[in-house]
């Protein structure tokens, strides 16, 4: 899609003859020249029906000792974007299909019900006071006393549509925050690209529409974020820019400490790499470096920090974050729940992969979008390669939920 | 043609209906029927803006017949073809497409200079990095080798206004900078691509 006017030059690209242009938008930007390992990469995306519930990888699914992986869900198409109400009703977005599918359980029974249809690219959501929000690519709705119509939901209501309507880094993650105002990420419109004023950010607003504020910029494209417990710092990841190198950069996991703050993208990755086509005339030091890098092409998306009781006390108040697994580099990384513990500055102390087994011989079997806490302590991890959610439990606590 | 073989399959289904009889299994080839009707035999479609489905992955088919059956691509004729069909179903026909043989490029072997044009374009755009240096596509990226002229320029233009959403946005994107006159010119090459 066209930028605005108000956008600044295009990729250089354009400029030099000797080099033909890419749209600004195309994902083969910064492709290398006629190199056939890269020649073989390409974006993966995943199949439109859901997986049976008995081929699910589950049994592959590996966790630490004393954690169990069961099946929460299955038969939802692109499972991505995990949000939990009150009564237990844990809401799913999707990124290909149009729908946003509630999953309820009832009397051991898992029955799944639609609660907004004839959507465009759902996959952000946000539950807050009982309403659902719902972020399409290019406006925000809700339901009111959403747990309560489940049955027979009322059309969503828009509240926010002043949004890019570009396909590249247009589908949303969303979440409202400690100060009660809906974050909103707008990456920017293609694999590297100057952006203009409304894109490479996430910004804010009032639960009605009003009062846009950038809290983030610099941001190429964030598919997850959330609030420390402790300090009440918003934290997001990042994902890197592609074709650059099979190991460079990485993807990032960002803090912001102030309004504002800019974290670097398109002029500088990671903290410490200069863009090579943007990164002249800047210095890596005009930027908020990340806390912490996440791993090349690894697709970190959802994150939550753990909040619940079921899991030992070293995970509690850590941050789980979903890495969806590359498609931009040779050998696959990623495809795995990573846990980040934090010290108590809010710095990373250390990290681990906490769920793995989703890469399998350089070979996607699922791909997990998004964790959310249960209020039992259970945690949920969406696979939209399979359309099913499972379900992660500690100690023996597993066995009466069968 | 194509009403006609359904009206036959309407009347076998309702004569075994009658005599109560279970109705033999259908072969995939024998359900395909009605798509070749538009489609062409083989796959290799005579009809205006019909594509043809030679060839076509079975990831590729199996995306656009579920986007079909969810109305999230609108063709009517397409949409009420599949509305009522399984997610079997729609597997069974999406690989039963990838059996069929690719399209074949028209005899007569085109402009050369209209040919060095498109080949051009293919390698400026990169349309030959995803869908693969033959243009036969892999996985969910489809074949477009050989496909209809007309089919071509109608889709890229779709993809390019965005009338037609792509599954995952990627030819939205990629066609954001591409003017008409080069859609024009890409499909002139693809649809005769040697």
């Amino acid at each position: 899609m066209a930028p605005p006017a108000a956008t600044p030059a295009p990729a250089p690209v354009a400029a030099a003859p000797a080099k033909p242009a890419l749209p600004p938008g195309s994902p083969l930007i910064g492709r290398p020249e006629g190199n056939e390992a890269a020649a073989k990469l390409a974006p993966v995306a995943a199949p439109p029906l859901p997986a049976a519930a008995d081929k699910l990888p589950t049994a592959m699914l590996k966790v630490p000792r004393g954690f169990h992986v069961e099946v929460y869900a299955s038969g939802i198409a692109n499972a991505r974007s995990l949000r939990i109400g009150d009564k237990g009703t844990v809401f799913v977005g999707t990124r290909f299909g149009n729908k946003v599918t509630a999953v309820v359980k009832k009397d051991g029974k898992t029955e799944l019900k639609t609660v907004a249809s004839g959507l465009y690219r759902p996959n952000g959501l946000a539950i807050h006071d009982g309403t659902l929000y719902i972020a399409e690519l290019s406006q925000i709705s809700k339901i009111d006393n959403v747990e309560n119509v489940l049955d027979n939901p009322p059309k969503p209501t828009v509240i926010y549509k002043d949004l890019p309507k570009d396909e590249a880094h247009g589908w949303k993650f969303i979440g409202i925050g400690p100060d009660n105002k809906l974050y909103i990420p707008v990456g920017q419109p293609g694999n590297n690209v100057l952006h203009d004023a409304n894109h490479g950010q996430i910004r804010r607003i009032n639960l009605d529409g009003t009062g846009r504020e950038n809290v983030a910029l610099g941001v190429r494209n964030s598919v997850g974020f959330d609030w420390n417990p402790v300090n009440h710092q918003l934290y997001f990841s990042d994902n890197g820019r592609d074709w650059m190198s099979e190991d460079v950069p990485q993807d990032e996991l960002n803090r912001v400490t102030k309004v504002g703050e800019d974290f670097g993208a398109p002029y500088c990755y990671q903290g410490n790499l200069p863009d090579p086509e943007f990164g002249w005339g800047h210095s890596c030091s005009e930027f908020t470096p990340p806390i912490l890098l996440t791993g090349p092409h690894s697709a970190g998306l959802g994150l939550r920090f753990y909040t619940g009781h079921m899991f030992p006390k070293k995970y509690h108040d850590a941050i789980f974050l979903a890495r969806h697994g590359s498609w931009n580099r040779s050998k696959k990384f990623g495809g795995d729940i990573l846990v980040v513990h934090l010290k108590k500055d809010g710095n990373v102390k250390s990290t681990e992969v906490f769920m793995s087994g989703f890469l399998q011989n350089n070979n996607y079997v699922g791909r997990p979008v998004d964790v959310e806490i249960m209020k039992d302590g259970s945690m949920l991890v969406s696979d939209d390669w399979n359309g099913a959610i499972y379900r992660i439990t500690y100690g023996k606590t597993h066995t009466a939920s069968r | 043609m194509k009403t006609s073989m359904l009206r036959h399959r309407l009347a076998a289904a309702a004569l075994a209906f009658a005599v109560s009889q279970p109705l033999p299994a259908e072969t995939i080839v024998e359900r395909a029927a009605p798509c070749l009707a538009c489609h062409g035999e083989n796959g290799q479609s005579q009809n205006a803006e019909i594509p043809s489905l030679g060839g076509q992955t079975a990831p590729y088919a199996l995306i656009q017949l579920y986007l079909f059956r969810e109305k999230q691509r609108e063709v009517e004729v397409m949409n009420e073809m599949t509305k009522s069909f399984t997610d079997d179903d729609l597997r069974a026909f999406s690989d039963f497409i990838a059996t069929l043989p690719p399209p074949k490029p028209p005899t007569e072997a085109g402009d050369p200079a209209r040919m060095q044009q498109g080949a051009a374009l293919i390698t400026q755009f990169r349309c030959n990095g995803c869908h693969t240096l033959n243009l036969a596509g892999r996985d969910n990226i489809p074949r477009i080798a050989d496909q209809r002229e007309d089919y071509l320029v109608k889709t890229l233009r779709e993809y390019k206004s965005n009338a037609r959403h792509g599954y995952d946005g990627t030819m939205a994107e990629v066609l954001a900078e591409v003017s008409d006159a080069q859609i024009v010119a890409l499909a002139y090459t693809i649809a005769r691509f040697r």
